[in-house]
């Protein structure tokens, strides 16, 4: 196996919603321009431990992280109070479970990114709208109606627009959270392509509740369980030959 | 990189400007609020007293008190309350409860909606018109009465609905599983359980009324009343009497608003003073409105 | 026998309750009714083209002229200025409360904006006569002692609630997951409040605006005290001025013999102001109604 870069690096980390702890002492790699997969029983903290890498939690009051999330090649830990939560969101995209598509025009919509960048070159956004969007494959979908509202697209068309939203300002990590779970299958696969291809530019961590799905896209999978990562390792190992009892019973569907 | 930082400067210093520009509007009104109480409570310190409170209004800025206008307001809200309270909360009831989905109640509530933004003064037409002059009730308390009780309505009906609203369906379905009958249910678990945000919506419209003065001038109330209107209560049989019902009458906000019109600065200090008497009405209306709404959302709890 | 007497009682209290619903149609209709019977009166001596292009209204004069310009001039000069100072002030306070403060900063500043709606009229009246006027003397000398920018400003500041309240509901009525996806991008609250939330929640801003405008056009006791009782066809806020309700209120003020054309004029003004405060609450109405439809995310 070749030895991989590595993109971000979580050590010891635990998170708290008040005074009850959600995630405890976990440690992953995340290697660069692969596909890591979180799985794991709903409720096992695998959102919560996502919504992590971009500071989500931040938004809310009484939450508490401890530990560490470093991310290469800065070696910068982007869960400590020093570092604004913005830069963190600036450089980590989100793809949300349900299409969030904002109430603009589809145009508007890949443009936000650039626009509270502060960047305003008709010309540039164009080249970027036209360009998130080829990536998305969704360029063809709406070449001819750019200018109507995002809310005209059907659920699928949706999502992938809100991953060309995302891509649109080059973000090194890409968060998917369960993006497929809102989603009819026609549109999942579509999806799933789509990340595949994706992973050549970018870092992507994508939680889903579908064990299919991880096993079909993931570079490396991490099975969590009340708030712990019980096991990580290339996925093929995790759906072969499980190390961990209770990570063989979850991906057999005994649980969960 | 030190591009974006930069940029997070800028537009972090726009996100913390507009929180204190936001900060400082919403205390525009609160400034204004208290500026408002200083101010009237000082141009009125001199006639708060007792004897401001039980004297008739005169031609003398001295000896002029609110007596006949707080008497008036009382008996004014008492015609308001009778007739809009319990209107409005069978309307309210009918509509939540019994009302099929269908145009007529597309129209009530529709109609009820732009009732509630007709302005006040047009419901002082509207008694001015109908009362005074088709029914004959004279320029009378029953009068204006009825005018702010049709002015308070879609308040009235509008805490109803929302209070109905709130109790959830198995709350009904429990009731009529046990074989009760609709108004068995309303009776029981409907009206009582909503009645926190019923009592809520009743008083804050009721201070409402207190404080109208546009469609009480419109249909005719006196600025300058020295007796009191009828006694309900009369030595002989059937000892209660309706005359007052149809005496003159002037309330609290016409007494301010006449004081506050003439030119002489000392029956300002007379309005003055009966505003802050005024204001502490309405107040300490909202004050137990909202200490209502607060004990019964922790009474009960869904 | 008993549940025969039971169905009949249950009916009886249904129809009750039916007619207490049907009577708000009834006010309604007993409203257009009086407004219109009473105007129509008023119209058959005077023309609806003298009315409404006239630019003097001197009813009470010996010789009396009915043109309504003027009124219109009034009502929308002390709502103009009103409503200038209430939207952007509502508008930023809602923002402020619907993103920016905590959970108990709002508890607490909601209910104290609401108070400003709870003041009698006659005491904002008060206020602006004898408080603020006084005050723009010392700095506008020009003004007039009776004007309508006093009134103006302070209507401005007692119908903040009513833009805040529909505008801040609709802001909270946006999915808590739309604002995610602005915030995952890098957005400020500011940023998010201004590109997302505001053109999301635009029928809500929209409704409270007009329902502020109708409730500054219907404000009666504020102008009626401080604005002056005088009909001038002007814009200048320095100046007295007269709008629909104080003229009402002026005129039932004195002694109208009912019956008469001066007593007519107040229906015809009514039904003027009825119609137009119409308008602004049908449109106010209608964008509230599309909150909800639009909640479909």
């Amino acid at each position: 196996m070749v030895t991989e870069n590595l993109k971000a690096k979580v050590n010891n980390l635990n998170f708290y919603y008040g005074n009850t702890q959600v995630l405890k002492n976990n440690n992953l790699p995340i290697f660069e321009k692969k596909i890591t997969a979180l799985i794991g029983p709903s409720g096992c903290g695998k959102t919560t431990f996502l919504r992590c890498f971009n500071r989500m939690h931040d938004l809310y009051h009484n939450n508490r992280y401890e530990g560490e999330i470093i991310l290469y090649p800065d070696n910068i830990n982007i869960i400590s109070p020093l570092i604004d939560p913005i830069e963190v969101r600036m450089r980590i995209g989100m793809v949300f479970q349900k299409p969030n598509p904002f109430p603009k025009s589809i145009y508007e919509n890949i443009a936000f990114g650039l626009r509270i960048r502060g960047i305003k070159k008709k010309s540039i956004i164009d080249e970027v709208v036209e360009k998130t969007l080829k990536d998305a494959a969704l360029w063809d979908d709406v070449r001819d109606r750019l200018h109507s509202p995002a809310f005209n697209l059907s659920g699928g068309q949706q999502q992938r627009l809100c991953i060309a939203r995302a891509l649109a300002t080059n973000p090194e990590i890409l968060l998917f959270d369960e993006p497929t779970s809102a989603i009819d299958p026609i549109a999942t696969g579509k999806i799933e392509e789509l990340m595949v291809e994706l992973k050549k530019k970018v870092t992507i961590i994508i939680v889903t509740h579908n064990i299919h799905q991880a096993a079909r896209i993931a570079d490396y999978t991490a099975f969590m369980y009340l708030g712990e990562i019980i096991e990580f390792g290339p996925t093929e190992k995790i759906f072969t030959v499980p190390s961990d009892k209770r990570t063989e019973l979850y991906i057999s569907g005994k649980f969960g | 990189m030190e591009d974006i930082k930069k940029r997070i400067k800028i537009i972090k210093f726009w996100d913390y400007l507009f929180g204190i520009v936001g900060l400082l509007s919403t205390f525009v009104g609160v400034l204004l609020l208290v500026i408002l109480f200083i101010d009237l409570f000082i141009d009125g310190a001199a006639r708060l007293n007792y004897k401001f409170i039980t004297s008739f209004p005169s031609r003398f800025p001295k000896e002029a008190g609110i007596l006949s206008a707080l008497v008036g307001t009382t008996l004014v809200m008492f015609v308001t309350a009778f007739v809009a309270v319990p209107l409005g909360v069978m309307a309210g009831i009918y509509l939540e409860e019994y009302a099929k989905k269908n145009w007529l109640t597309n129209i009530i509530e529709i109609n009820i909606a732009n009732l509630a933004g007709v302005p006040s003064i047009i419901y002082g037409l509207l008694a001015l018109g109908l009362f005074v002059y088709f029914f004959k009730f004279g320029e009378s308390i029953i009068t204006g009465g009825l005018a702010l009780a049709l002015l308070i309505l879609p308040i009235v009906i509008t805490a109803t609905r929302e209070s109905i609203r709130a109790i959830p369906n198995s709350i009904r379905e429990a009731s009529y599983a046990l074989g009760a009958t609709k108004w068995q249910t309303v009776k029981n678990h409907i009206i009582p359980y909503s009645l926190g945000g019923t009592l809520t919506g009743i008083i804050i419209g009721l201070s409402r009324a207190i404080g109208e003065t546009a469609p009480v001038i419109t249909v005719g109330a006196l600025t300058f009343i020295t007796f009191l209107p009828s006694s309900p209560i009369v030595k002989r049989f059937p000892f209660i009497s309706f005359k007052w019902l149809f005496d003159p009458f002037t309330v609290m906000p016409i007494q301010v608003f006449n004081w506050v019109s003439r030119p002489q600065k000392e029956f300002h200090i007379n309005a003055a003073a009966a505003g802050v008497i005024l204001l502490i009405m309405t107040l300490l209306m909202n004050a137990i409105a909202i200490y209502i709404r607060y004990r019964f959302r922790r009474k009960i709890k869904w | 026998m008993k549940n025969q007497l039971g169905k009949i009682k249950e009916n009886i209290i249904e129809m009750l309750l039916f007619l207490s619903a049907i009577f708000s149609i009834i006010i309604t209709g007993s409203i257009v009714f009086i407004l219109f019977y009473e105007s129509i009166g008023f119209f058959k001596e005077v023309s609806i083209i003298e009315f409404l292009t006239g630019k003097e209204w001197t009813p009470l004069f010996a010789n009396p002229k009915f043109g309504v310009l003027p009124l219109i001039a009034g009502t929308f000069l002390t709502t103009g200025i009103a409503i200038s100072i209430a939207l952007p002030l509502g508008l930023i306070a809602a923002i402020y409360l619907s993103e920016y403060a905590t959970h108990r900063v709002r508890e607490i500043l909601k209910p104290v904006l609401e108070v400003l709606a709870a003041i009698p009229t006659v005491v904002y009246g008060y206020f602006a006569l004898l408080f603020l006027t006084p005050l723009l003397q010392k700095f506008i000398p020009q003004i007039s002692s009776f004007n309508a920018l006093s009134p103006g400003i302070i209507m401005g500041i007692m119908i903040i609630p009513y833009v805040t309240s529909v505008s801040e509901d609709s802001m909270r009525a946006v999915p808590m997951h739309i604002r995610e996806g602005s915030y995952a991008m890098g957005a400020t609250r500011f940023q998010t409040a201004i590109k997302v939330i505001i053109p999301a929640a635009f029928s809500g801003i929209g409704a409270g605006f007009t329902l502020g405008i109708s409730r500054a056009i219907g404000e009666t006791m504020v102008v009626a005290i401080a604005a002056g009782m005088m009909p001038n066809f002007t814009l200048n806020p320095l100046e007295p001025v007269q709008t629909f309700t104080s003229y009402i209120v002026q005129v039932s003020l004195g002694d109208v013999p009912h019956g008469t054309l001066e007593y007519k004029t107040i229906f015809a003004a009514g039904v003027t102001l009825f119609l137009i405060t119409l308008i602004f609450n049908i449109i106010g109405f209608w964008l509230k109604k599309r909150i909800i439809i639009r909640g479909v995310y």
